[in-house]
């Protein structure tokens, strides 16, 4: 279940006024189980890349292999990539059409050509993932509240039971305690399910808490691909991109400079208050 | 593929043509589509697309941007050209075959009224084109002002249209990115017959008009921020002034009109 990308490009609009290089030369692995951060500033080709893993988006050069078998052959079945690869977009709540949460989460399964019986399973095991019980089934989706409305949408992705799951910027436009529900609930789907996660993001502190590797983007380019306390020690580097590191690994860095003997490769806040107490031992 | 559709788009680049008053491009373009019903020989159409191709020309607009507008009317266009060659009474008949009719003139109609066609769509193509949204609405604004004396309500009229050419664009956006969110969830807008294919557009149009209602709330709202309040008493940052460029470009645009007219009594 690994997806390989060899030397992608894609450029918008060629030959125009318009035209922008959104990808250049991007050569990516990801595996099985993994739970994957992108990460980059407006307009680095995040979204732009994670359309291409499942299909929606054509690379203008390159190849990218699901599976070992290229995406983009002419006899891949596209519907049946899609199946397998869930992509929940920006502001998902924009594509609820329904009359219930319970017919629009059953839209995707109800495509896949299931059994009414399957798509009941299926229908009650994403929303209640998801955290929405029973009660909600027959409301309208639109008379939900911003954040209702998102899990809704991401069930109705989640209902697919997709082999790999990927999220663009999930939490954009929620409050605090939104954001932690949604990136909690995603967080037990990667552990509880296996679920390989890709989750799009330009906010480091989301995905540091989380994601086990990061994928930073600049420009369409790949710039850093490692394990979050590798990529945060450039966090000079990630400021010239319009990024930046966690606040823990800023206070790191400073401590160490006044003479303190800590780790800067700390990531999370729980982890600093272990670093902090060790030395005030 | 849904970003082919050129309509009402500017392209943004330097040229005489762009540099133009908004009034000079409107009137004028007003002026080449009437002389395009004007014209009624082939040959004549000849003269039309030197005279369009040289503005193009100037107009510094690549010609392949113009023909993908073209792409999204081919469908009428292939409608008006059959209709034409089939329901044109005439006395040359070429085939005769139960009820179908093909007659000489019915065959040279059809090929009339699709360079017409064509030609209407590059020429009012060209306007939007090479003239900002802004600057189109201060065109028409100014345009339809003396007719405020008999009530007409140019600022109201003028401000309507440049928030629906500015929403195009923005509503093409949005159905591009309805249209992936569905696909990612297995919608098939592209096979099945007319019913199927009709049904299958719901997810995409319900969300695309509950968007399309809130921005325009949204926008209301904005504008009255703003303290927008219709166009009496309104000042323009930038003023509408004809220049030098303006009276040579009406100049030839009589000439060309004069010239047409001409050619049409002689020929």
């Amino acid at each position: 279940m690994s997806i390989l990308l060899k030397d992608v490009n894609y450029v918008y609009s060629p030959d125009t006024v318009y035209q922008k290089h959104a990808l250049k030369d991007v050569n990516l692995v990801i595996n099985d189980g993994e739970f994957i951060g992108i990460i980059g500033h407006t307009g680095s080709g995040k979204s732009t890349l994670v359309q291409h893993l499942n299909g929606l988006m054509k690379a203008t050069s390159g190849d990218i292999i699901f599976n070992g078998q290229d995406i983009n052959a002419p006899k891949y079945s596209q519907v049946e990539l899609r199946q397998q690869i869930g992509l929940v977009f920006q502001y998902p709540e924009h594509q609820l059409f329904e009359v219930s949460v319970y017919k629009d989460v059953a839209f995707g399964p109800k495509n896949q050509k299931l059994s009414e019986d399957e798509i009941k399973i299926r229908v009650k095991e994403a929303l209640e993932t998801v955290g929405l019980d029973e009660s909600y089934y027959e409301k309208s989706p639109f008379e939900l509240s911003g954040g209702q409305k998102r899990r809704v949408a991401i069930a109705g992705v989640l209902a697919m039971k997709p082999k790999i799951l990927i999220l663009d910027e999930p939490t954009a436009g929620l409050d605090p305690q939104g954001r932690d529900d949604i990136l909690e609930q995603i967080a037990k789907l990667h552990k509880e399910q296996g679920i390989t996660i890709i989750l799009v993001s330009h906010s480091m502190e989301d995905i540091a808490k989380y994601v086990g590797r990061i994928i930073v983007m600049n420009k369409g380019g790949v710039s850093y691909d490692g394990i979050p306390s590798e990529v945060f020690q450039y966090y000079k580097e990630l400021e010239n991109m319009g990024l930046s590191a966690p606040k823990v690994t800023y206070l790191m860095n400073a401590l160490k400079e006044k003479g303190y003997d800590v780790s800067t490769e700390v990531t999370t806040v729980e982890e600093a208050i272990e670093e902090l107490l060790k030395i005030l031992k | 593929m849904i970003r082919d559709i050129t309509i009402g788009q500017y392209y943004p680049t330097e040229s005489k043509i762009h540099k133009l008053d908004p009034r000079t491009k409107i009137l004028g373009t007003m002026l080449y589509v009437v002389s395009l019903f004007l014209v009624n020989n082939l040959w004549i159409y000849i003269g039309v697309a030197l005279f369009l191709g040289i503005i193009i020309k100037i107009s510094k607009v690549p010609f392949k941007f113009m023909m993908k507008g073209l792409k999204s009317i081919l469908f009428i266009l292939l409608f008006t050209i059959l209709l034409n060659v089939f329901i044109t009474p005439g006395e040359t008949k070429l085939v005769e075959w139960s009820f179908i009719t093909i007659t000489l003139e019915g065959v040279l109609n059809a090929a009339l009224m699709g360079i017409r066609l064509v030609f209407l769509i590059i020429g009012s193509s060209l306007m939007t084109l090479t003239t900002s949204p802004i600057q189109l609405t201060d065109g028409i604004e100014r345009l339809l002002n003396p007719l405020r004396v008999i009530k007409v309500p140019a600022h109201e009229i003028a401000m309507m249209m440049s928030i629906a050419l500015r929403f195009i664009p923005i509503l093409l956006e949005e159905t591009d990115k309805i249209m992936k969110a569905q696909k990612a969830r297995g919608a098939d807008f592209e096979s099945g017959g007319i019913m199927k294919r009709a049904k299958s557009m719901i997810p995409l149009l319900v969300p695309l008009f509950i968007l399309a209602f809130r921005r325009a709330d949204d926008l209301a709202m904005a504008m009255e921020a703003r303290c927008y309040r219709g166009g009496e008493g309104r000042t323009k940052l930038k003023q509408l002034i004809y220049k030098r460029r303006d009276a040579i470009a009406y100049l030839l645009l009589f000439t060309y009109l004069g010239s047409l007219i001409a050619a049409r009594i002689i020929l």
